[in-house]
């Protein structure tokens, strides 16, 4: 029995071959199963999409209609910290234009067992602050320059730095790893900067005094807020702000489900198989959360047409519209006379392969019925043989 | 706060990586009547291959987990731009 559905393993997708084996009849007859084979195969068969189908235009159709009724709003994130988050149509802009600079960055980050289960919340607590980035003025209540010998002091607020564990040590070691030239004097409730150079100026003083005030002294750059919350049975931790690179490296994480809005950067940590997932992943949610209804295989074609090319591309004249090869196609979608102009400078040729041009010149689109076209054998040529 | 190593192939969001033979490669080409440059691309750099030291023009195969088919296969050339 096994032997002929395995017969059929690389013509049917295995998910049917799945159902199949779980749906059999128990004692089914060789020849019976055969033939339920034969007739799901053939099935299977005419359920695909016809060769010269135009799936992109259904795909724009099927994602485009719903489109019309989601909501244009950014929406505030319930809990106690603000937190935004784009959906809608904007979100679903933002992901197709292949965006770099999100409007609402966020991380979902998954933990590891004894901070998941939520037993220890002071601890869940502790780490999310850890992972937060504090930078020095969030820590400090003054930054002051003393103009006789350009030194600058800045005040440290204790109460501050003891409920993310910070000593004055450690914050002295960030400093000089992020800024050069100077010398650092701990005096307990203060710091003490000083330029090793001699001919130090007060513009250089000003600068350096605000310089500091954004150096990162604890946790991971780009986040700017943590937030935990329970999701179904675990806690995990919503940021805003995100850096996925170095959120993987902490070790009380589950760094194999952490995720990230930004696609980007997915592509760089992960690679563009990543990004695909992620593209899918994250229209559809968009789509579910309005309670609308579209096909999943529309999405994946558009998200493998942001990925053939190894890199992101989004869908505008800069992305995948200036892959095409077409001048005309490239014309008509924006900026039409750039497009023009280009290509009659070095002379570049149309050889009307695909549908807008053929449009444009009043011919039949390669698109279903006029895909096939007729190939003759030359006799002269068949005669070489 | 420690460090932990991180596998790229581990994650949730990445396929599994292979890459074909000579001559499985050959035999893709040969079956889907392309050449290799028709197919589509994946980074030499690209992150999830780091560890499968492939050269230029190798195929990579990608054994994704579809929602609509349980398991899909796709191919990608290594290519440098």
């Amino acid at each position: 029995m096994s032997n002929i559905i395995s017969e059929y393993e690389d013509k049917l997708p295995i998910k049917i071959i799945e159902e199949i084996k779980n749906n059999l009849p128990k004692g089914i007859s060789d020849a019976k199963l055969k033939k339920v084979m034969e007739a799901i195969h053939e099935e299977y068969r005419t359920a695909k999409v016809h060769p010269g189908e135009s799936v992109g235009m259904i795909a724009a159709e099927s994602i485009g209609e719903p489109g019309t009724q989601m909501t244009l709003n950014t929406f505030h994130f319930a809990g106690v910290a603000e937190m935004n988050v784009t959906l809608g149509l904007p979100r679903i802009i933002e992901i197709l234009d292949g965006r770099k600079e999100l409007e609402n960055p966020m991380m979902e980050i998954y933990l590891k067992k004894p901070y998941a289960s939520g037993k220890k919340i002071e601890e869940l607590r502790h780490l999310a602050l850890q992972i937060r980035e504090t930078r020095l003025r969030d820590i400090s209540t003054e930054f002051s320059i003393n103009i006789a010998d350009f030194t600058i002091e800045v005040k440290l607020d204790k109460d501050k730095m003891k409920e993310i564990d910070l000593t004055n040590g450690k914050v002295m070691d960030a400093i000089l790893k992020q800024l050069k030239g100077y010398n650092i004097k701990d005096n307990k409730d203060s710091l003490m900067l000083k330029a090793r150079t001699k001919e130090d100026v007060f513009n250089d003083a000003y600068k350096t005094k605000e310089k500091i005030k954004n150096i990162t002294v604890k946790g991971i750059k780009g986040i700017s807020q943590v937030l935990p919350v329970k999701r179904e049975d675990e806690f995990v931790i919503i940021t805003a702000g995100s850096n996925l690179a170095d959120v993987l490296q902490l070790e009380e994480i589950d760094a194999y489900r952490t995720t990230t809005n930004n696609i980007f950067e997915i592509e760089q940590v992960l690679g563009i198989e990543a990004a695909r997932q992620s593209i899918i992943n994250e229209i559809f949610k968009v789509i579910e959360s309005q309670g609308l209804n579209v096909d999943v295989r529309h999405i994946m074609l558009v998200a493998d047409t942001m990925c053939v090319s190894g890199t992101l591309k989004g869908i505008t004249r800069y992305g995948v519209v200036s892959e095409k090869s077409s001048v005309l196609a490239r014309a008509s979608f924006e900026t039409p006379i750039k497009h023009i102009i280009n290509a009659a400078l070095v002379g570049e040729v149309d050889n009307l392969n695909s549908v807008v041009e053929n449009v444009m010149v009043n011919q039949p689109v390669p698109i279903g019925t006029g895909l096939p076209s007729l190939a003759v054998k030359s006799p002269q040529k068949a005669k070489e043989k | 706060m420690k460090k932990q190593k991180f596998k790229v192939d581990k994650h949730i969001l990445t396929p599994k990586h292979s890459k074909l033979g000579e001559r499985e490669k050959a035999q893709l080409l040969e079956k889907y009547q392309v050449t290799s440059k028709e197919l589509p691309k994946i980074l030499k750099t690209d992150s999830a291959i780091k560890e499968l030291d492939a050269k230029l023009w190798d195929v990579i195969k990608i054994t994704r987990k579809s929602p609509t088919a349980g398991e899909s296969i796709f191919y990608r050339v290594v290519s440098d731009v």
